[in-house]
């Protein structure tokens, strides 16, 4: 008898101890956001792990730098950043000094022109510095969709095998620069 | 002078509710009258005084006060009026500060209606509400005062967010939290309950009425978010099992649960530990869903600013309401004795089957929801559970749930017999068969589709065979259906309700969408119409730019109709929002999206869907039945008064 009884205070325990276990995992969510080791922002992608989908781009009409093709991004020297990006777009004026900064540490940074007019893009480049390697425009934004990206500032990086280890949708901040884009840089290094 | 009157007032609730709280409470415990009789005076103040603030805020609101942090960041002088005062609530701080009022609100009437409840029970409610009024508060006050000033004051706002600017999204935060704080309330009795460690008919009386009315503004809250969602996301669909949408669903389920389980309690004294459980779940998953939103913990287009201080503060007192009153029914429910008995095949074994499907959806859709985040805390690994998962998932505990709610109400307390109940209702039987049979023939042999067909004929046949069943031996029908008590009508209603609304998902499943690249004066057939683009035209608003399309539908040759969808371009919010166009007819919705232009033409989405509107029919017709019960004289005077003979003095 008291074997049915004590079952059913265990069970009526139950409740109090999923809650408890639900508080601990949701204050570790918290205290790893605000430590940075806990990100739902950073959106999943399908093409994590994966190479970038097939495609081949022309450069922007005027620059110098050439365009270039998903073929150029495997066997890189040194893992890469692709940026997404546009001259219409103000989030990417925010982001544009974390890219210079990476462009002089010797950081590839593989520039697409998304949904943007030629003379616009090089204005904004000779304006404000060009970070870029190559350049590539997608003026209809159809190899953004194959990339799945949301908007523009977006920004993938790629290790040396050309394989995507890291999406971030939105501008790299100086944060975002300190606690995500350095240490996989070096990680993959 | 009137931000500082709001934030005075706001301290002054918070004075009052701490009293509010500890008075009663203690009363009740030393069974001192004159305490306990505190409660009804305080639960009044306290909600005068956040009365008091909502006003101030609302004007600041309407008179554009810019020297006041909360209204530059989110209002602006050449917003509409109308949109000014629905601002007050469409930001994080407000919009507690809206939740409090509610909160108070409750609490006043749990006062003023509450005459009749035993006094000891009334004081502990009134001191649980007021401690979760305490906590509200002080988050208000603490972390998110919507009244801190900023000098020297701004030129003018920043927040003329036009996603806001909408009637749907005015009223949709106001309904939902009435649920939410419905669910505290409850949640407060349960606790009282837990307390006492007593839980007998007259409390099933009591609670089953709060459980309906949140049961009704989440009902409506959701309904109207999802008719958002379809409107002016512009995807075509209405339900995308997006986190902050199952965090809503969540409490709804359980209060589901909860508002047919309590009927066991009130007319059986069955079931009550699982009642008092429901109950505590409902709070416990209304403030999980305001955590989750609010703190940042989860990624998702509906989120408010989060911020992670604040997800702290929630959090402590998630822990402390949730955890306490799981700690104190750990501690309680053992000692309350098993009541009632019944034989499986009965009404309350039909209702036990009830709660235990909506338990199992529950769950579901809690692990779909929380699994992501659980994953990605320990193994650092995203993924996102998705449509497919909720779908697979819960369509096989919807279809019993379904079947057993036309059977449900024909059944007889304590003891039934199947085959009488099947037999009242075979007519039903067979036109849900008839239905699926045509909707099979009628749409190319697609099974699922076919049986939520069948599954909304049967529950709304199902619930007319209920009324015809309690009124077809009756001299006359009609005064005995005027007679019904309301609480038979309003269960007849919802559960037709929830049949409009299945037929209204499985039309759904059926819609069928195109899109075509169309120059002006090109035109393409589809879904029995032809759309022909007249032209694409600039469209300028008050801060955003538009592009406009033209499209004339045409039946054999002759203008029947235009419809104009449009893209808006924010340029200072860098956000594009889609106006898609909307025909229906009440049978079908013919939505029309403008996509990409080129080359002079553009990017037409066309979408057909049959039975959509029915959805939110199906959705109010349930809140309407929950309003029926609810206007019912015995719901509001007869069971309290009978309670009210054996009130300790």
């Amino acid at each position: 008898m008291s074997g049915v009884l004590n079952r059913r205070r265990l069970l009526l325990a139950a409740p109090l101890g999923v809650a408890a276990a639900a508080g601990v995992g949701f204050w570790a969510m918290l205290s790893g956001l605000q430590d940075g080791s806990f990100n739902p922002r950073g959106v999943p992608s399908a093409l994590l792990g994966r190479p970038p989908p097939d495609f081949a781009l022309p450069p922007v009409e005027g620059s110098t730098l050439p365009g270039f093709a998903s073929a150029d991004l495997r066997g890189l020297e040194r893992p890469s950043l692709v940026n997404f990006w546009a001259s219409w777009c103000v989030p990417c004026i925010i982001e544009h000094p974390q890219l210079m900064a990476l462009r002089a540490e010797g950081v590839p940074i593989f520039g697409i022109s998304y949904k943007d007019r030629a003379p616009d893009a090089l204005q904004f480049l000779s304006r404000r510095g060009d970070p870029f390697l190559r350049l590539a425009a997608d003026p209809p934004g159809r190899v953004a969709i194959d990339w799945g990206v949301y908007g523009v500032p977006e920004s993938y990086i790629l290790d040396r095998q050309g394989i995507i280890r890291w999406r971030y949708a939105g501008p790299i901040t100086a944060d975002i620069m300190n606690e995500d884009v350095k240490p996989l840089l070096r990680r993959h290094a | 002078m009137i931000p500082e009157l709001g934030h005075f007032a706001l301290a002054m609730a918070l004075a009052f509710c701490i009293a509010q709280t500890a008075l009663p409470l203690w009363g009740a415990q030393r069974r001192d009258a004159r305490l306990m009789a505190a409660a009804v005076p305080l639960a009044n103040a306290a909600m005068l005084s956040v009365l008091v603030a909502f006003i101030c805020l609302a004007t600041s609101y309407a008179v554009n006060d810019t020297s006041v942090v909360n209204v530059v960041q989110n209002s602006h002088s050449a917003k509409p009026m109308i949109y000014k005062i629905t601002g007050t609530w469409g930001n994080h701080e407000g919009s507690m500060v809206l939740w409090v009022l509610v909160l108070t609100l409750c609490g006043a009437a749990v006062a003023g209606f509450g005459r009749d409840l035993p006094s000891v029970l009334q004081a502990r409610v009134l001191g649980v509400l007021g401690a979760i009024a305490v906590g509200f508060l002080l988050f208000v006050l603490f972390t998110s005062n919507p009244f801190d000033r900023v000098w020297p004051p701004a030129p003018d706002g920043q927040g003329l967010n036009p996603l806001l600017q909408d009637f749907g999204l005015a009223v949709h935060p106001p309904l939902l939290y009435l649920g939410y704080v419905g669910t505290a309330v409850t949640f407060a009795f349960a606790v009282a309950a837990l307390i006492e460690g007593r839980v007998d008919a007259a409390w099933g009386a009591w609670v089953r009425p709060w459980a309906l009315a949140s049961w009704g503004f989440l009902t409506c809250g959701i309904a109207l978010g999802s008719w958002w969602a379809y409107y002016e996301l512009g995807w075509g669909g209405y339900w995308f099992w997006d986190p902050v949408e199952n965090s809503s669903l969540l409490p709804w389920l359980a209060s589901t649960a909860l508002l047919h389980s309590a009927v066991v309690v009130e007319k059986r004294g069955a079931l009550k530990v699982w009642t008092v459980f429901l109950a505590l779940m409902a709070f416990a998953l209304s403030m999980m869903g305001t955590f989750l939103v609010r703190s940042g913990v989860l990624n998702s287009v509906h989120t408010f600013a989060a911020d992670p201080a604040r997800g702290v503060f929630i959090l402590i007192m998630l822990g402390a309401f949730v955890g306490g009153a799981f700690a104190l029914f750990a501690w309680r429910a053992p000692a309350m004795a098993p009541q009632g008995v019944f034989a499986p095949v009965s009404r309350e074994g039909a209702l036990v089957l009830n709660n235990l499907l909506l338990s199992c959806i529950t769950a579901v859709v809690l692990v779909g929801t929380l699994y992501p985040l659980f994953l990605d805390l320990i193994a650092g690994r995203m993924i996102s559970v998705g449509p497919p998962f909720f779908n697979m998932a819960t369509a096989p505990l919807a279809l019993p749930l379904i079947a057993a709610m036309a059977l449900g109400p024909l059944m007889p307390w304590k003891r039934a017999d199947l085959w009488p109940v099947m037999q009242r209702l075979w007519w039903v039987a067979l036109v849900a068969l008839a239905g699926f049979i045509i909707a099979l023939v009628l749409t190319g042999q697609r099974a699922l589709p076919a049986l939520g067909f069948a599954a909304g004929l049967w529950l709304i046949f199902g619930a007319a065979a209920d009324i015809i069943d309690r009124v077809r031996r009756a001299e006359n029908p009609w005064a005995r259906a005027r007679a019904l008590p309301r609480a038979a009508w309003g269960a007849a209603i919802a559960h037709a309700g929830m049949g409009v609304t299945a037929l209204g998902v499985a039309g759904m499943a059926l819609s069928t969408e195109t899109l075509v690249a169309l120059n002006p004066g090109q035109s393409t057939s589809f879904a029995g119409y032809e759309w022909r683009l007249d032209g694409v035209r600039d469209s300028p608003g008050p801060n955003f730019t538009a592009r406009r399309a033209d499209v004339s539908v045409l039946v054999d040759g002759a203008v029947v109709f235009t419809m104009t969808p449009a893209k808006r371009t924010f340029p200072i919010a860098r956000t594009t929002t889609t106006e898609a166009a909307i025909r229906t007819n009440g049978m079908r919705d013919l939505y029309l999206v403008l996509g990409e232009e080129r080359e002079g033409g553009a990017v037409l989405r066309i979408h057909h869907n049959p039975l959509a509107p029915w959805i939110w029919l199906g959705a109010l017709t349930m809140a309407l039945g929950a309003a029926t019960s609810l206007s019912d004289r015995r719901v509001r005077v007869a069971a309290p008064s009978r309670r009210a003979v054996a009130a300790p003095a």
